[in-house]
């Protein structure tokens, strides 16, 4: 798994590349938690290099959604393959991260959520 | 009606997570599934080997955990096994977002997608007797080459 940054002020936009396991859900953690200390308020997670993603991928957002919103900051996802957006469905994460596009059934593709 | 069976076991390790799907994905590819069909058993056996190395053997490296995948016609069948600790209450654990690891961050989410992407989900557990979770998919027919 790949992570690539961007900080931008107080925004941080981070695309994910490789699969999102169990295995790999430590040091993405890890690497997005870093990226995001001194004053980051906004994420912007990009997953549409993500090949693979399974409920650890759940765990992964939801981590950082907590932190952030601690701060009083947000987060976005961008580029959610359909498969993808089937699983966080499940956790109500598009729910919870929504408004600024919704997901529609049965389409692949990439697409802003 | 077509039949094979393969086994794999191997350590109780987190890179194994991968293995194990890829190994599954690769057998069922046998009876010519649709790529959204294999990414279903790919994520479902990627939860069933999870939780056998987190929860089952809590992480230890030195346990074994057992993969068996077996053809039957259009039907697949993968039985993830561990010997480890089990689970107290299956009902309980198959709740949506019921973690007993949330400081892991954990999402409790684990059953539900196996349930979600699998035509048919068993667990057989009892406490220090290991679990082992049976995923069915049957491949439809039209996708037979």
């Amino acid at each position: 798994m790949q992570i690539t940054t961007k900080r931008t002020g107080t925004v941080l936009h981070a695309a994910l590349s490789g699969e999102l396991d169990h295995h790999s859900a430590a040091a993405v953690r890890q690497a997005l938690d870093a990226a995001m200390e001194d004053g980051v308020r906004e994420l912007v997670l990009d997953l549409s290099g993500v090949s693979f993603m399974d409920s650890s991928g759940i765990g992964v957002i939801l981590g950082r959604y907590r932190i952030l919103r601690a701060r009083g900051g947000r987060m976005r996802l961008s580029a959610v393959s359909t498969y993808a957006a089937r699983i966080l469905k499940m956790a109500g994460i598009l729910t919870l991260l929504g408004g600024e596009g919704s997901q529609k059934d049965g389409k692949r593709g990439k697409k802003d959520v | 009606m077509f039949e094979n069976h393969m086994e794999l076991r191997f350590r109780s390790i987190s890179q194994n997570e991968a293995l194990a799907r890829s190994v599954a994905a690769a057998f069922a590819a046998q009876l010519n599934p649709t790529i959204e069909e294999l990414t279903d058993i790919r994520t479902a056996v990627s939860e069933a080997v999870t939780n056998a190395i987190i929860h089952g053997y809590d992480n230890d490296p030195d346990k074994t955990v057992y993969m068996d995948c077996r053809i039957e016609g259009e039907l697949v069948t993968i039985r993830v096994g561990d010997e480890g600790k089990g689970i107290e209450d299956v009902e309980l654990a198959r709740q949506p977002f019921y973690t007993t690891q949330p400081d892991m961050e954990r999402s409790g989410m684990g059953f539900c997608v196996m349930e979600a992407f699998m035509d048919g989900e068993q667990v057989e557990s009892a406490p220090g007797r290991g679990t082992t979770v049976t995923l069915q998919k049957w491949l439809k027919v039209e996708h037979h080459g």
